[in-house]
């Protein structure tokens, strides 16, 4: 459904900052897929998200979506089709507004008008879809009173809500403690079975990667360096991917292993 | 000369309702507003004086405002330049604009033409004079209230609000934050302008300088209001707009009859409109200190009063 072709991206060009942050990517997203991405601080996975859902854009190559070219696409054209979660909780929502008004925005994405769609009738509507994640009670509380793991699933469900077929996963569970990173990472399975969505995940945790969804990227210097699906990924471990990793670097990397973590 | 205080605080409560558009539900520091009260006040003084109705005389006035509003969310937007800069580069161009509006003159008067001020006396004929100027201004500003409370609890008003305070979020939401600012900006210096054409006709003339400072007026009239009570909700955030704006207007009122007594001149006022600016941000962050350190000492009483129940456990 999504593929990249010979993207790059070069920061700063002309200035002595200039940087190659994506070089030559190619990328086939299939519908349905669940990709992990991992790679270390700077290989560009970030950068990548940005180009994918128009943030910035690319300095060569195409980007297709459905077949269509999107590469000019501005950012808030490209939001119908895909979602975007961010590492902090606070991107995602309008703090100085009600629960019941940030899930409104959602609810009639894109379509803005005259109209007050926000009626007794949605109210009831939102206090049903809000039960999973205990906040039935508090349409009318401010986001800002949340705490951070609300806030991210309170994200999920406005993405969620507004139809996406594909979702963008920036490390959306890292600013939150283990039980509320756990319960958003639920919640985040169960929506994409439910809503059959194609999602892309940046996580730190190789063994998480290995375990969860039908494919795994290993991002370093702005490439794919490692690119394996269904079976190949299942007979995958740790220590199998830090010496491929190894072998494709050719170089001892002791420095790079600690920022990645294996538990 | 109550009922004046009330109809100059009506007419300057538009106005600010204008600003609470920009600078607080999106929260973007908007100076159009200097000049766009003064193109409000000269489109509507060359309409009547050119014998256009009343009525079609403010309604031009709203969209020579909506303009000015557009022009620095354009300016905003294109050049990617912030809000602040932008609005003082169209400030300074409406500065000109507004001396071609009146016909290359520092002023207009209106005098011994039809304005609202002079037709509301007969239209409100069981009234005396000066309350129906007071009732006729009323009625436009609960007309404008509730229009203002519609528009910003319907979808459109609502993501403008979201951008106000989260742009990123409004971009995932497949809206293009441009075209928000280019409405909101545009309806906020909207009102402004109007407030500027019903002021021209209370006062009975248009004047090039009218905006001098009125950014800062308003400002002050919104902290004042902001005084009164804390809400999120669209129909008291006015509400206290307008009532900061008529205290506002009373204090100024006040300054100027009484403010002989200890030597204060009009051409103080702006300065003392700055000074309260900064008094009502001072009291904000005091009154959020004091809360800070009531709840310091209740956390400080909880822990004194566990110690003693573990002490009186362990007694046991």
């Amino acid at each position: 459904m999504l593929e990249l072709s010979h993207v790059t991206k070069v920061f700063y060009p002309g200035t002595v900052n200039e940087k190659l942050a994506i070089e030559d990517l190619d990328l086939k997203v299939n519908d349905g897929d669940v990709i992990c991405i991992i790679g270390s601080n700077g290989s560009g996975k970030t950068t990548l998200f940005n180009l994918i859902s128009g943030t910035i854009p690319v300095t060569s190559g195409t980007i297709t979506l459905n077949g269509r070219d999107i590469t000019r696409m501005p950012e808030y054209k490209r939001a119908f089709t895909i979602g975007r979660i961010f590492q902090d909780p606070t991107k995602g929502t309008a703090a100085s507004m009600s629960i019941e008004d940030n899930l409104i925005t959602a609810s009639t994405k894109g379509r803005k008008g005259l109209r007050i769609s926000l009626t007794n009738e949605k109210r009831e509507e939102f206090r049903e879809l809000l039960k999973p994640i205990g906040l039935q009670d508090r349409l009318k509380d401010n986001v800002g009173l949340l705490s951070g793991g609300q806030r991210q699933a309170l994200t999920l469900l406005m993405t969620v809500m507004s139809k996406p077929q594909m979702v963008l996963l920036d490390e959306h569970t890292a600013a939150l403690d283990p039980r509320n990173a756990q319960t958003v990472m639920d919640l985040t399975t169960q929506y994409i079975q439910h809503y059959h969505l194609t999602a892309m995940m940046v996580t730190h945790n190789m063994q998480f990667a290995i375990d969860y969804g039908n494919r795994l990227i290993m991002m370093d210097e702005g490439q794919i360096v490692l690119d394996f699906a269904g079976v190949a990924k299942q007979q995958l471990s740790v220590e199998g991917l830090v010496k491929l990793f190894k072998n494709i670097k050719n170089k001892e990397f002791s420095n790079d292993e600690g920022l990645l973590t294996t538990d | 000369m109550i009922e004046g205080i009330f109809v100059d605080g009506l007419i300057f409560a538009i106005m600010v309702l204008g600003i609470l558009i920009s600078f607080r539900i999106m929260d973007m520091a908007d100076l159009t507003c200097d000049g766009s009260v003064a193109t409000g006040a000269a489109a509507a003084a060359v309409c009547i004086t050119h014998g256009t109705s009343i009525f079609v005389a403010l309604v031009v006035a709203f969209f020579c405002g909506v303009l000015c509003g557009m022009t620095t969310a354009a300016i905003h937007n294109k050049l990617h330049i912030p809000g602040l800069l932008a609005s003082i580069l169209t400030m300074t161009m409406l500065y000109s604009i507004n001396l071609r509006i009146l016909g290359n003159k520092a002023n207009l008067p209106l005098l011994r033409v039809k304005t609202l001020y002079t037709e509301l006396p007969s239209f409100f004929s069981f009234l005396p004079e000066e309350y129906a100027s007071l009732l006729g201004t009323l009625l436009v500003v609960l007309l404008i209230k509730g229009l203002f409370d519609l528009f910003f609890r319907c979808d459109i008003g609502i993501a403008i609000g979201a951008m106000g305070s989260n742009e990123q979020m409004v971009i995932s939401q497949g809206m293009n934050p441009e075209n928000l600012k280019l409405l909101g900006l545009g309806i906020s210096n909207g009102l402004i302008a109007l407030s500027g054409g019903l002021l021209a006709q209370y006062q009975g003339f248009a004047d090039a300088n009218l905006g001098q400072g009125m950014v800062v007026q308003g400002l002050a009239g919104i902290m004042l209001g902001e005084f009164l009570f804390s809400s999120n909700k669209i129909h008291l955030l006015t509400l206290r707009a307008i009532f900061g704006a008529i205290m506002y207007k009373a204090l100024m009122f006040f300054g100027r009859k009484y403010g002989y007594l200890i030597h204060i001149t009009p051409n103080d006022f702006k300065l003392l409109t700055g000074v309260l600016v900064i008094i009502s941000l001072f009291v904000a962050s005091t009154r959020s200190k004091a809360s800070d350190n009531e709840a310091r000492k209740k956390a400080l009483a909880r822990t004194a009063e566990h110690q003693q129940n573990n002490l009186n456990v362990e007694a046991k």
